[in-house]
């Protein structure tokens, strides 16, 4: 398997990483050998093999349905770039009639 | 005071010969005369380390000191640590105040340790040498035009240089052991699930885990004493019963089973580790082990395993750094998607753009089962190489790195050649098993060379025991680098 500048386009994109041709162009190569790397994995039998997702075996805890956390919007969204009225501020995304 | 193991500077604060403050002073003014050369930390605030000097003293003669209050110690800069700049070695956290702890730094704070400040990684802990940190490279004390490895770069190196007497690091796939390795230290990267990930930021969530990292075994384990515990703030935290990691530091090792997966010793070791290593078996057969030869058959592919899972994971985590909530924004961008794409594309370095989009490749429509789900299942047969071998020995050995440190910009123009560095380091995070790294020799350009020590599930303190037997039989440790400047 081999990305093209297109693959790599496309990737980036997935990723929100805005790329330039020179930048898909000069990625690929290094993708590539990476992806190749990658590729010997294909050779092994995995039939009736469990995934493994984990190093432990944990299941989900359950806490009890009460408030832990105090209110600290302040302190978070001082570290903001952009905020107003207690809201972070975003290009608009809504067309305005 | 430099050279003093962490028990002897707390025989000295509990015997009244030297103040918190007064030891902070003085790792603070060695922070100030070496670290413009080794570049180990990224932000030192002298007033704020005083302030909790000054509070752990406080501690003690109120009678409420830990047999650690007043040591000081610095953080690697990817906890979170209230009040102070918190970057993961990335531009974009250059900005970003903490607005809360870590649970390892409140568990360090609750101590009464004081913090010396936050070191150097490769940024958000990807990489191998350092290199990758937006706030340039970290040097190696014992020769600068080497690197220190990584991501813990900056916490090995402040160690060695003594800067400090001791440093937390975490550990995605060597990240403790192989900085520890290339600059001489001990480094321990405990059972998944021991240390709580709460404020630590997040690389690959199923592997991170931090660990201590100080010159000796004796250090590690009193500094694993603070750092493990449950924390119902992680979701993997484990409830367990509260362990005394230095409880078998002083057992004989008579009877001890030393394991050793011949897939260790082949291509690629260099020689001088390979004559270290076998010097340090020798070493220990002397204190009463008995060696048994075992395979991991399928640690071949933990690299490959490696760079689909830790990619995947990564790119889904580090999803959170849009812009939006905190740390850097594009200055100009002309929609809301332009301004994601363009934050990332200039807040994030190539090795980290590099893996979130393997990440998000491997994860995309098509590609899951053959990519992702593959690397699952090969994990498995990795970890279960590591169940079997534990059935015939108590702890498993081996070099930490196939080399030892290399020089600044030799590797980073070939990811590969870089990735090929973790190669014995990243099955025990795959499998999930505490590994560790002590010094253990030099080669012939006088640079360190690391054992590695795997042990099962929750043995931490017998890998803390053989650590800490053959480091009283042999004083790698104790060497530091000489003509800092």
């Amino acid at each position: 398997m081999s990305l093209t500048p297109d693959d790599v386009k496309r990737i980036a994109r997935l990723a929100r990483i805005e790329i330039d041709d020179a930048q898909a162009q000069a990625s690929q190569g290094q993708l590539n050998t990476i992806f190749d790397l990658i590729a010997t994995m294909q050779a092994v039998d995995t039939q009736n093999i469990a995934p493994m997702a984990h190093a432990q075996e944990v299941y989900q805890r359950l806490r009890a349905d009460t408030v832990t956390e105090s209110d600290r919007h302040a302190a978070f969204q001082a570290i903001a770039p952009a905020v107003e009225n207690d809201l972070y501020l975003v290009p608009q995304v809504i067309e305005c009639p | 005071m430099s050279d003093a193991s962490l028990s002897a500077l707390a025989a000295q604060l509990a015997a009244k010969q030297v103040s918190s403050r007064e030891l902070a002073q003085q790792y603070l003014d060695r922070i100030t005369t070496l670290n413009p050369s080794i570049n180990a930390f990224i932000t030192v605030d002298a007033d704020k380390t005083l302030a909790e000097a000054s509070l752990a003293d406080a501690l003690r003669a109120a009678g409420n000191a830990s047999p650690l209050t007043g040591v000081p110690i610095a953080h690697k800069d990817i906890f979170c640590t209230d009040g102070w700049l918190t970057t993961c070695g990335s531009k974009m956290l250059h900005n970003f105040i903490a607005p809360y702890d870590a649970h390892v730094i409140q568990r360090f704070k609750a101590a009464g340790m004081p913090s010396l400040g936050k070191t150097n990684m490769d940024e958000f802990a990807m990489g191998s040498s350092n290199e990758t940190s937006y706030f340039g490279p970290v040097k190696n004390p014992w020769d600068t035009d080497y690197v220190p490895g990584g991501s813990s770069g900056g916490a090995a190196a402040c160690v060695a240089a003594r800067m400090a007497p001791a440093a937390t690091g975490t550990d995605t796939g060597g990240s403790i052991r192989q900085p520890a390795a290339l600059c001489g230290i001990t480094g321990l990267k405990p059972t998944y699930g021991l240390v709580s990930r709460f404020g630590m930021i997040a690389f690959a969530s199923s592997l991170d885990q931090a660990g201590p990292m100080a010159p000796s075994a004796e250090d590690c384990a009193l500094l694993l004493n603070v750092m493990t515990g449950f924390d119902p703030n992680d979701s993997t935290s484990l409830e367990r019963e509260k362990e005394d990691y230095t409880r078998d530091l002083d057992k004989p090792l008579a009877g001890l089973r030393v394991g050793l997966p011949c897939e260790f010793f082949t291509e690629g070791l260099n020689n001088e580790v390979a004559a270290s290593v076998e010097a340090a078996i020798a070493e220990l057969k002397k204190l009463g082990a008995t060696t048994v030869e075992i395979s991991l058959s399928n640690s071949k592919l933990a690299i490959p395993v490696y760079y689909v899972l830790a990619p995947a994971e990564a790119s889904s985590n580090l999803s959170r750094f849009d812009g939006v909530r905190y740390g850097y924004r594009a200055p100009e961008y002309a929609n809301l998607d332009d301004m994601y794409s363009k934050t990332r594309a200039q807040g994030f370095g190539a090795e980290v753009k590099r893996r979130i989009m393997i990440g998000a490749y491997v994860l995309s429509h098509g590609y899951y089962d053959a990519y992702y789900l593959q690397a699952q299942k090969i994990r498995r047969l990795i970890a279960d190489d590591f169940t079997e071998a534990f059935k015939t020995c108590d702890v498993i050995l081996g070099p930490t790195v196939p080399g030892t440190a290399f020089k600044l910009g030799e590797k980073s123009g070939d990811p590969v050649e870089m990735y090929l560095n973790d190669l014995y380091t990243i099955p025990a995070n795959l499998a999930g098993l505490p590994g560790m790294s002590l010094p253990c020799g030099f080669d012939a350009k006088g640079m360190p060379i690391g054992l590695q020590l795997v042990g099962n599930y929750f043995s931490e303190a017998r890998m803390l025991n053989v650590a800490h037997q053959f480091q009283r039989a042999t004083d790698w440790h104790t060497r530091a680098p000489e003509g800092l400047k």
